[in-house]
């Protein structure tokens, strides 16, 4: 008998959108007819989202993909011997040979599309586990110094150095510490974390166990956004079969060490991916911003000393303590270290996830990888960090993606999130829609935030009706100075960075002439 | 299709107890209820208050503040549109004004029959391969006028909505 063929279609949301379930059920038929020993995996995504389904067969001259695939070219991929990797207009060559993926530095998803998610042994096959071994032999103390040493720095939009954070809850004294992990992924234009729990969801588990040990945590919590459902059942069916294996639960491996997960799901409210918000809501109440200090850190979740971590930030942990935080801190420039997973999105021709190092340029990164926009059309505008994040005019497109480099022009990096908008956007309409976002979103607590929102949405639209512009201009900049100052939150705080980002480069979208009404 | 048992006291009161060892079962309790009755009955207000030790404000402030849990049942498809910035960059404003023109359909509304609700949603995390949405809980990218077409078309049936637009775009 000869041995059977893996052939790799991916089970990621992006992949599951455009028909993969369906490929992956006529590839299984087709062979079926054909009487082929063809064995199915459902890998995680690579990334490259374009070419989704992208269909993998295993040769012996390695991975060769096929993609885009439809429906329709499943039979022609059969007629050209795609199992032999053979040549069809949808061959690819390897994996590893194309640009965008060549040009990565895989750290967090080294092994995301190269695994079934939920196979245990192919985590431990692709380096699963190493991290948690060594985190078990260290004391809590060392391994926070590892992490410290690292360079990493939290990877939910603030920057903040993981390594203090923990240092904190380590040094707090508390019958019950836990350890949160934020994966409440609202910003727009971002699935990086997404993606972690879907295609790789044991380095999450494994990030957090470390976490648990490195402070004294023997409780974890994840918080997954309702808008996500496939990532929230992956990542649970995960947690189950890890508890099961014994990498969870009263005694972590036969050590003794008991740390116990949980995945919760969120309720569709974008102010619960604000840490203290998010820990409200965990705890069952409304998803109300917390004032700080107290921080999280010394009195979080339920009161106790709580690390609260993005998806990112714990997902890179693994790799940190398994090859050392020199291996991790060699990566990068400046303050900014260890890789950037940008997330290319919106108008733009190839988009997807492309872990980089620092410093390359935004227009590095949508020319060369994202190959400019979807609709051919000249770019107009790029916002960088979700919706409270600047967006910047072609002119700034030299700029270096990292953490300094965009403050320097009142940009933020956040989660690393880039969407591309062509010539046909309006940007006086974008600012309207930041502050109606935060309308809706805001939890109402701090009144900068909650009125200042609505009044917002009223006074740009007074601007682009033409009214008083001049002294409509002049509320608008102090409104912003208002919430900017003045809020409790980043919600708030940021909303006004889009909207003075979209004044200042593009004041022609706030001067329009006022169409007349066709009824007038 | 959405599921959707009769409101029932005594099942209600079986799903909030199966939570109550949990920390923090308020959410846990709600997307159970709305699961199993497709949608969160006033009636169980006190049953959770009572269940948690909390007072009727609390629960009621709760369900009130998150966008997910609804009053009312919902219909029996349901179609979440994203129209956050990524997608708003390939036009999912126009998809919005395509319902309306087309299918008389408003965004956070439903069709005249009632078998379809359209609600907003911000972000599905497929910012590459908009305009997205769940479909009955289903992730869809690339949706254009024709997709929303089908979907609507097809309400009536039992398949799988999200089913039938892929048979049409094959």
């Amino acid at each position: 008998m000869t041995q059977s063929i893996r052939v790799y279609v991916p089970c990621d949301s992006a992949a599951l959108s455009v028909g993969a379930n369906r490929i992956a059920k006529a590839i299984a038929a087709e062979a079926n007819v054909r009487g082929l020993d063809v064995s199915l995996v459902r890998n995680g995504s690579r990334g490259m989202l374009w070419l989704e389904p992208l269909v993998e067969v295993e040769t012996s001259s390695g991975r060769i993909a096929y993609g885009p695939v439809t429906a329709k070219d499943v039979a022609q991929l059969f007629e050209a011997d795609f199992l032999n990797g053979g040549a069809h207009k949808l061959r690819l060559g390897t994996v590893e040979s194309i640009p965008q993926f060549a040009r990565q530095t895989r750290l967090t998803f080294a092994r995301i599309g190269t695994t079934d998610p939920l196979s245990l042994d192919d985590y431990i096959r692709h380096d699963g586990f190493k991290g948690l071994d060594r985190a078990l032999a260290l004391t809590g103390a060392d391994i926070v110094e590892a992490v410290a040493a690292s360079g990493l720095r939290g990877r939910g939009g603030a920057g903040f150095p993981t390594g203090i954070k923990w240092r904190t809850v380590l040094g707090a004294q508390s019958d019950q510490k836990y350890v949160v992990c934020n994966a409440d992924e609202g910003d727009s234009g971002t699935f990086a974390d997404r993606m972690v729990m879907e295609g790789d969801p044991y380095m999450l588990i494994e990030g957090m166990t470390i976490a648990g040990l490195a402070v004294g945590a023997t409780k974890g919590y994840v918080y997954i956004r309702s808008e996500y459902p496939d990532a929230f059942r992956t990542f649970s069916r995960a947690i189950e079969l890890a508890h099961e294996a014994g990498y969870l639960g009263a005694s972590i491996k036969g050590s003794g060490r008991t740390f116990e997960l949980e995945a919760r799901l969120g309720a569709g409210a974008y102010i619960c991916g604000e840490e203290t918000s998010l820990l409200e809501s965990l705890e069952g109440k409304r998803g109300v911003v917390r004032a700080k200090p107290p921080i999280p850190a010394l009195v979080g979740l339920f009161g106790k000393p709580t690390i609260v971590n993005n998806v990112l930030s714990l997902a890179a942990i693994p790799f940190i303590l398994a090859e050392g935080a020199d291996a991790y801190a060699k990566h990068g420039i400046d303050r900014s270290r260890g890789t950037l997973p940008v997330q290319l999105a919106g108008n733009i021709k190839q988009g997807g996830l492309y872990e980089l190092r620092f410093g390359m340029s935004l227009r590095e990164i949508i020319q060369d990888f994202g190959g400019g926009t979807r609709s051919g059309r000249p770019i107009r505008a790029v916002q960088i960090g979700g919706p409270l994040g600047a967006y910047f005019p072609p002119s700034l497109l030299d700029t270096p993606l990292d953490y300094e480099a965009l403050a320097a022009r009142k940009g933020l990096l956040g989660h690393g999130g880039i969407v591309v908008f062509d010539d046909t956007v309006d940007m006086a309409k974008q600012a309207r829609f930041a502050f109606e976002f935060c309308s809706k979103e805001s939890c109402g607590k701090c009144t900068p935030c909650r009125i200042g929102a609505t009044r917002g949405v009223e006074v740009v639209d007074r601007i682009i009706q033409g009214q008083d512009r001049a002294k409509n201009r002049a509320v608008l900049d102090d409104l912003c100075e208002v919430m900017t100052d003045g809020s409790l939150c980043a919600m708030g705080g940021l909303t006004p960075v889009p909207v003075i980002s979209a004044l200042t480069h593009f004041p022609e979208d706030f001067e329009r002439p006022v169409l007349r009404q066709a009824a007038e | 299709m959405t599921r959707q048992a009769l409101w029932n006291d005594t099942r209600a009161r079986a799903i909030i107890d199966s939570h109550l060892q949990l920390e923090g079962a308020m959410l846990p309790i709600l997307h159970a209820l709305q699961e199993e009755f497709g949608y969160v009955d006033e009636r169980a207000d006190a049953l959770i208050a009572d269940s948690l030790n909390l007072s009727h404000a609390e629960v009621r402030g709760t369900i009130s503040f998150y966008h997910d849990f609804h009053r009312e049942p919902a219909a029996k498809h349901v179609i979440q549109l994203c129209r956050a910035e990524a997608c708003q960059s390939v036009g999912c404003e126009q998809l919005v004004s395509h319902l309306h023109s087309a299918h008389g359909v408003e965004v956070d509304g439903q069709t005249h029959d009632g078998l379809v609700q359209v609600k907003t949603v911000y972000c599905l995390g497929n910012c590459a391969l908009g305009p997205s949405a769940l479909v009955d809980g289903e992730i869809l990218g690339r949706v254009d006028a024709q997709t929303l077409d089908a979907l609507i078309e097809q309400r009536d049936h039992t398949t799988s909505l999200r089913d039938a637009v892929e048979e049409q775009r094959s």
